[in-house]
């Protein structure tokens, strides 16, 4: 069974219909790109997967956790996928560190001294083990995303969701980012990404899904995607970005 | 028939204003505790939970502070509770408090952006610990210069309920003054007195205003 399950999910925005009946399966391991024209659902329907907005119809399971209203449910799913936003969201109050051992030491009761262990692990992971009682004002955009990406990690996730994560970087601070995602995606992890880095896309993931218009459009290796599109909304998007 | 020097004045005035100062403190603290409670419900994602707080402040807000002080005080020996009115100053003090308390607090809390929320939420905190670790540290910060401020309108707030008997220092002006005819210098020692009282709270506002919002900016 795949790791996770989207299964013909609708959602609205008032009387926007933003996803009208998406359905997909990604593997454990797989590394999935996103991408689409703002307003295609992209970013909804990865908000979708770890709750952050509900749905309106049909399911999404991960890991064989079903996508629930309540709190235990929701909690549950949000252990098995973690998330990396835009902007990054790191707690300004707290330090590098202590932001990644927050979650760990309040959620899953990990003691204080297995937290910190565990935290500066995943800094070094992403290259910053030296940053550990740096604030977040006092770090680049670039690293304070890579603590993002370390502090979800810290909460061991089957999977990761990136919502544009290189979106606000400025242009010289995209590549380290990249690089860390890359490793992830090297080391096994399913990621499942909405972007506009399509070099990025073609190189390291195993299947492009474009949408358009609150749907899958199409989806397919990167190679096929990018060097054959199908129908004429993608040739027209690629030629857009291209 | 006047023998009532100044200084007799001003200590019948200093005695009574032990009692604004016990009694400021009291509605501030207990204004806290309640407001506190009113805000996580405010705040909560429980639709009926969140309209409870939200009558609740309207209704404190919405009507005049003595209103609130006579029907505590006119209102409790009705329902067969004995009080007093030192008990009924502090109980309207203390809800009236913790409604404008609560309603400074949530818009405290409404300023933590929304990406503090989803990111807490994203690593399977509930709203509880969201609140506790990630947002009430963040809104703290705002809060606090808002919140002095808000006590020097408690401590005028005192003023009123001289009228239901209580003994502060207003009450103790209009004693002395009916004593001694003059009206015209206890009352301005009186307003003193509550200057002395508050200048120091709302200069200590602005410094804290100042201070933490030009560091909040980077």
């Amino acid at each position: 069974m795949s790791l996770i399950a989207i299964d013909s999910v609708h959602k609205h925005f008032g009387n926007n219909h933003v996803l009208k009946g998406v359905s997909l399966e990604i593997e454990a391991g797989e590394v999935i790109a996103v991408i689409g024209k703002s307003g295609s659902g992209k970013s909804t329907l990865l908000r979708c997967v770890n709750g952050l907005e509900s749905i309106d119809g049909g399911s999404i399971t991960v890991d064989q956790v079903k996508l629930g209203k309540d709190e235990t449910h929701l909690r549950e799913l949000r252990l098995k996928v973690g998330m990396i936003f835009q902007q990054f969201n790191l707690f300004p109050h707290l330090s590098a560190g202590r932001n990644v051992m927050l979650s760990q030491q309040v959620v899953k009761k990990t003691g204080r001294a297995r937290a910190e262990q565990l935290a500066r692990e995943t800094l070094a992971r992403v290259g910053l083990a030296e940053k550990f009682d740096a604030m977040p004002e006092q770090l680049s955009g670039g690293q304070q995303q890579r603590v993002a990406i370390a502090r979800a990690l810290a909460m061991e996730p089957r999977a990761l969701l990136c919502d544009e994560i290189t979106s606000a970087l400025d242009p010289e601070l995209v590549n380290e980012v990249l690089t860390v995602v890359r490793g992830l995606a090297d080391a096994g992890m399913t990621l499942m990404m909405v972007t506009h880095e399509m070099r990025f896309a073609r190189e390291v993931c195993d299947r492009v899904i474009f949408m358009h218009q609150g749907k899958v459009h199409e989806v397919g290796p990167p190679d096929a995607v990018f060097s054959n599109p199908q129908t004429a909304e993608l040739k027209q998007f690629l030629g857009m970005v291209g | 028939m006047n023998d009532f020097t100044l200084w007799d004045m001003a200590r019948g005035l200093l005695l009574a204003a032990r009692w604004t100062i016990a009694l400021s403190l009291l509605a501030f603290i207990g204004g806290g505790a309640v407001g506190i409670f009113m805000l996580l419900l405010r705040t909560s994602r429980s639709r009926v939970l969140s309209l409870f707080a939200r009558l609740y402040i309207e209704l404190f807000q919405g009507t005049p502070l003595l209103m609130q002080l006579f029907i505590t005080f006119f209102g409790l020996p009705l329902l067969g509770v004995d009080t007093t009115s030192w008990g009924a100053a502090s109980l309207a003090l203390t809800l009236w408090s913790s409604a404008f308390l609560a309603e400074i607090w949530r818009g405290c809390v409404d300023a933590v952006p929304r990406g503090q929320w989803e990111a807490s939420a994203s690593l399977a905190m509930n709203y509880l610990q969201q609140m506790r670790h990630v947002v009430l540290p963040q809104a703290l910060r705002l809060a606090i210069a808002p919140t002095v401020g808000f006590s020097v309108q408690i401590i005028k707030g005192t003023a009123l309920t001289s009228i239901i008997g209580f003994m502060e220092i207003s009450k103790a002006g209009t004693i002395i003054t009916n004593a001694t005819f003059q009206p015209f210098t206890v009352y301005a020692m009186v307003a003193a007195l509550y200057f002395i009282l508050c200048w120091p709270l709302s200069r200590l506002a602005k410094h804290l205003e100042r201070k933490l919002y030009v560091a909040h900016r980077h």
